[in-house]
């Protein structure tokens, strides 16, 4: 699990910015943009364009992702991940809004200059693999280089540790239907780094794959960020895997932002029953970490000779430590101690976070029921 | 208003249209003008046409002309050029072609279909075909391949091409041939640009398809990698869509040489298709049949080349490892140059000597004589009651038909209220077993057997046609019907159609139902789907013409002869298109249908069948376009509708009889489309 410790979103330059986007599909949605006022309540505005037939599926969303960060889109199906991630490349046109890469306006540039930066900025990994049919592998990695006009001697070369990274060296000349779901990904995650870009979109990449599949590529993707340190925004709809990947959570309803966060604070502080109803089915003890359960005060009063754990375990690798003791354990982060876990510490922390998750839930059960007398 | 809508949904318009068309047939002596459409009151089509046109000639006749001088330049040197190249140059091309693509086995059907026509001694004429196929087929992919581009990119382009593919690939071919040969000059100039014209279609729709039908992730990804729009379409939507595209090819192919052929009834062409019609006409049936053998071949040959090589294309090069194209063509090239080198030593392989030519015409022909005369009785007896049982009746009716001669009694009046009586009892039957429209059915063809199809009156066949319109697709089709039907009535076709409709209606109803019986076999048995294939397979892409051949040599020329040849043809569609639909029925349906203890027959009965029913349909659609394509061709041989009357234009050299009737026969082919399509997307 990544350290969230000094929060990178706080590093001075983001790497992206995402400022008021609407995207709206239906027939003339700029007229719904010209009353400045009816933007401040999105919302209602959003409603009326329901009315009126239109599909706002992207609707005032707000978020900066930093250099080198993991952030992850959730939501349900059709809360308008997919069509976010898009106008992000523009591969969808945004309504509204403004997105900056690098601090540069991404919906002024001309065709001409934003297929420029796809090629040397943006990759993409999409759902089901989006490969050329009658390329092969190799061909198909080094298709946006031939794009470039590289010659195909320089770009074998380019492409030669990518192809390693993702452990497809041997299949080079197989085609797309000969290969496996998984290979097919690799050759799809090979080629959106062939370009050697900074910012990275996946959009549900190991969706199409089957559970243990699903985890190996999780922990490739993890390797492979560990190397590159790319910017990445990951969509997926699968609680777990964000959990295992994520530094940041984003999570959509009905094109809107309903909270972002941390895992753990997705999990122990939902912002409403739409997100604890997201986050149910994760067990805390797997989320939390000795850092979240530490006693109250903190590291002076740590007695010696006791057990040390790191901040980051998880209160799952915790139990079994604690059991049957009545004293602490201690916690370090790095070289320095930090405070310690006692028996007492750990239940109310869990028990605290539980209840503000069951607050969350009641909250909006009372809400619907107030709606429906 | 809607009071009058939820009337015309209903019933009660089918009683009071059927009362209508009962007054009308009692009444027939005192109002013959709804039986027959009098002359007098049809708009004179024909002859505005014939102007019209002669105003085009003498306007812009020259650069037609002109153009088609130029085409004949570029026609000669093709010719010169493969008459050039000795014949077992072209046989080796051919089957390296074959392997090189496929493997051995269509090399050696290839070389042996090739050498054939080498064999029997038609192979100038038959080069000369292909010299046709091999101009045509290159410009109409290149011009199919733009137009379906256009249509895939402009929604509105699209709106113009749909439907003038539709109705060029629907106007019969006869029907073109005049026009052309008016406008662009005797020759084989006009079956390269027939064939051209029937080309095309099939081109544009597989391409606006193909393009389309791209994954859109693919297209996404072609874009996140940089690509430019042009980059976008050439680079990554185009080369996805090549299997749908190269399928385009396949049938273009198919289309150009079935027209080449066709347009061989002008003459003066000198290839195969003029050389098979001559022989038919001359009733030389060893002729025909061995020159029929040639196109046959030459159809196979060209459609397992470009079907393979459509097959081949993402499957990667599985086919030859070393057949990089370079290799390919090198190969080939060295290949022709030292065959023809070899003809300079050895004469034999650039001229087949005439001594060692086969052509076993003359036995062929005592042998089918032996057969015809050996079992006359049987097949004239076929004949007879084929005719005098079914096809009259439908045509002229009963009370024209049940005779002493025909019948072995007369229809008297006693007979004729026995037969009334039985129909309304059949239709008072199917009202309680099954619903008001079965009831109508019976009474509409308790009427239409015994007056005859030709003898229903007008008024209340277009009042039925355009209410069953109105109840399956709505206004617009019905609109649609009015307008159709009243063109052929204006147009003075009106009986024409009428006997077009009862030839394709009895042909497709034998299709539907021995078809649709061979699909459910071969859906059941595996044994006989295998079976079925080739001789599906052979029947699709042969030419029409050659289908005619067999009947013709057994039962002469007639109109059931027509109506078989026409069986023989539209049968396919029926057979696949069942067995398709009844194989894709889901497993998981059937396993529960058989767990809740479903006999085999039941089985089929209430799961399969009604399950496959849309597919079926689309067949039975696929039949009646097919039937409508036969009946043209089936006009050689003698029938009296409306694909005679295009032969006959063809045939006098005139424009405006030949184009009305063919204009007819694109609107029944379009009609039925429109309503079957509207039968299988009506929700029940
Ligand atoms: N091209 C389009 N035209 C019209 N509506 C669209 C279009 N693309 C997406 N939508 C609508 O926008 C909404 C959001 O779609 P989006 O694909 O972004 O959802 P998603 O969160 O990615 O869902 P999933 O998990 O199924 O991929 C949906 O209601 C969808 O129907
Ligand atoms: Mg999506």
């Amino acid at each position: 699990m990544p350290d969230d410790d000094t929060p990178r979103s706080n590093t001075p330059e983001p790497k992206l910015v995402c400022r008021n986007l609407w995207k709206v599909f239906g027939t003339k949605p700029e007229t719904w943009f010209k009353d400045q006022d009816a933007l401040r309540d999105p919302a209602s505005l959003a409603e009326r364009m329901r009315d009126d037939g239109l599909i706002p599926a992207a609707v005032d969303v707000n978020f900066e992702v930093a250099q080198g960060e993991i952030f992850v889109i959730m939501g349900l199906s059709g809360s308008g991940k997919s069509t976010v991630l898009r106008c992000l490349s523009r591969l969808v046109e945004p309504t509204y809004g403004e997105v900056l890469l690098d601090g540069e306006d991404l919906l002024r540039k001309s065709a001409r200059e934003l297929i420029e930066i796809r090629r040397h900025k943006m990759g993409m990994v999409f759902q089901n693999f989006g490969l050329m049919p009658h390329l092969n592998v190799i061909e198909n990695v080094t298709f946006p280089l031939a794009l470039q006009g590289m010659p195909e001697k320089e770009r074998r070369k380019r492409v030669e540790n990518v192809i390693s990274l993702v452990g497809l060296e041997g299949r080079e000349d197989s085609y797309p239907h000969q290969l496996s779901g998984g290979q097919q990904q690799r050759v799809g995650i090979a080629r959106s780094l062939a370009v050697e870009p900074d910012l990275w979109l996946l959009d549900e990449p190991f969706s199409a794959l089957d559970p243990m599949i699903r985890r190996q590529m999780q922990d490739e993707f993890l390797h492979i960020q560990s190397t590159l340190k790319k910017s990445i925004i990951f969509i997926t709809h699968d609680f777990l895997e964000a959990l295992r990947i994520a530094d940041r959570i984003m999570l959509m309803r009905d094109g809107m932002v309903v909270q972002i966060g941390s895992p753990v604070d997705l999990i122990t502080d939902p912002a409403d029953s739409y997100v604890a109803e997201f986050t149910r089915d994760v067990p805390l003890v797997r989320v939390m970490t000795a850092a979240d359960a530490l006693a109250p005060g903190g590291a002076q009063e740590t007695p010696e000779g006791l057990p040390e754990v790191d901040s980051t375990a998880t209160l799952e690798d915790l139990l079994p430590q604690m059991a049957g003791r009545h004293d602490s354990v201690i916690v370090r982060k790095g070289d320095r101690v930090i405070g310690q876990v006692t028996p007492e510490s750990l239940i109310d922390a869990l028990a605290k976070r539980t209840k503000a998750h069951d607050a969350a839930m009641d909250e909006d059960g009372s809400e619907i029921a107030k709606e429906t007398a | 208003m809607t009071e009058i809508r939820r009337w015309v949904s209903g019933g009660s318009a089918w009683a009071v249209l059927i009362a209508l068309t009962l007054v009308l047939l009692l009444q027939r002596d005192a109002l013959p003008w709804a039986i027959r459409f009098p002359d007098g009151w049809a708009v004179p089509l024909t002859p505005w046409l014939n102007a019209g046109m002669n105003w085009v000639i003498d306007s812009f006749g020259i650069y037609f002309r002109a153009f088609s001088d130029q085409l004949s330049v570029l026609m000669r040197w093709i010719r010169d050029g493969i008459n050039s190249l000795p014949w077992a140059a072209i046989v080796a091309l051919v089957a390296f072609m074959a392997y090189a693509v496929s493997g051995w086995k269509l090399a050696v059907f290839s070389f042996a279909a090739m050498f054939y026509m080498v064999l029997i001694g038609f192979w100038t004429e038959a080069m000369n075909s292909l010299a046709l196929v091999a101009l045509s087929v290159p410009m109409a992919v290149i011009i199919g391949f733009f137009t379906g581009a256009l249509g895939f990119a402009s929604d509105r382009a699209d709106r113009i091409i749909r439907p003038t593919m539709d109705m060029m690939q629907t106007i019969p071919a006869f029907a073109y041939l005049l026009p052309i040969l008016l406008l662009f000059g005797f020759g084989p100039v006009v079956g390269l640009i027939a064939s051209l014209l029937y080309a095309v279609p099939p081109m544009v729709r597989n391409t606006t398809m193909g393009l389309g039908a791209v994954n859109s992730e693919v297209i996404e990804a072609g874009s996140m990698s940089g690509a430019t729009r042009r980059q976008l379409f050439w680079r990554v939507r185009v080369p996805s869509a090549m299997r749908q595209i190269l399928l385009g090819v396949n049938q273009t192919t198919m289309a150009a040489f079935s027209m080449v052929i066709i347009a061989s009834i002008i003459g003066g062409t000198a290839d195969i298709g003029w050389e098979v019609l001559k022989s038919i006409r001359r009733a030389e049936f060893g002729e025909s049949l061995l020159l029929g053998l040639v196109i046959a071949f030459m159809a196979m040959v060209m459609d397992r080349l470009t079907a393979q090589i459509a097959r081949r294309d993402t499957s990667g090069p599985e086919a030859l490892e070393w057949a990089r194209p370079r290799v390919l063509w090198l190969s080939a090239l060295v290949l022709a140059i030292a065959i023809t080198a070899l003809a300079q030593v050895l004469p034999f392989l650039k001229t087949y000597p005439a001594a060692w030519e086969f052509y076993p015409a003359g036995r062929l022909n005592s042998a089918v004589q032996y057969i015809v005369t050996e079992f006359t009785v049987t097949i004239n007896y076929i004949k007879q009651v084929a005719f005098f049982f079914v096809m009259l009746p439908v045509k002229m009716g009963l009370e024209k038909t049940i005779t002493p001669f025909s019948w072995g009694f007369a229809f008297t009046d006693t007979l004729k209220i026995g037969y009334a009586v039985a129909v309304l009892a059949l239709a008072a039957l199917s009202w309680q077993r099954r619903s008001w429209r079965a009831a109508a059915l019976v009474i509409f063809f308790g009427m239409l057997l015994f007056v005859g199809i030709t003898g229903m009156p007008w008024p209340a066949l277009i009042a039925m046609a355009t209410l069953l319109a109105y109840q399956t697709g709505g206004r617009r089709l019905a609109l649609g019907m009015l307008a159709g039907l009243g063109f052929l009535l204006l147009a003075g076709v009106w009986e024409e159609a009428m006997l077009s409709i009862y030839l394709c209606g009895l042909a497709v109803l034998f299709c539907f139902l021995i078809g649709g019986a061979l699909g459910v076999l071969a859906a059941e048995f595996d044994s006989v789907s295998a079976a079925l294939r080739p001789f599906n397979d052979t029947l699709q892409t042969m030419p029409l013409f050659v289908i005619l051949i067999p009947f013709v040599m057994i039962f002469k020329i007639g109109e059931f002869t027509a109506l078989l040849a026409i069986i023989a043809y539209a049968i396919v569609p029926s057979i696949r298109y069942t067995e398709h639909g009844i194989r894709s029925v889901s497993k998981e349906v059937i396993e529960a249908a058989t767990a809740s203890g479903c006999t085999p027959l039941q089985l089929l009965w209430r799961v399969k069948l009604p399950l496959a029913a849309p597919v079926i349909l689309l067949g039975l659609n696929q039949t009646i376009m097919y039937a409508i394509a036969m009946l043209v061709i089936a006009a050689l041989v003698g029938t009296s509708d409306l694909g005679q009357l295009v032969y006959i234009g063809l045939g006098d050299g005139d424009f405006g009889v030949g184009i009305v009737a063919g204009v007819g026969m694109a609107i029944i082919a379009m009609l039925a489309d429109r309503m079957t399509q509207a039968m299988g997307g009506r929700p029940k």
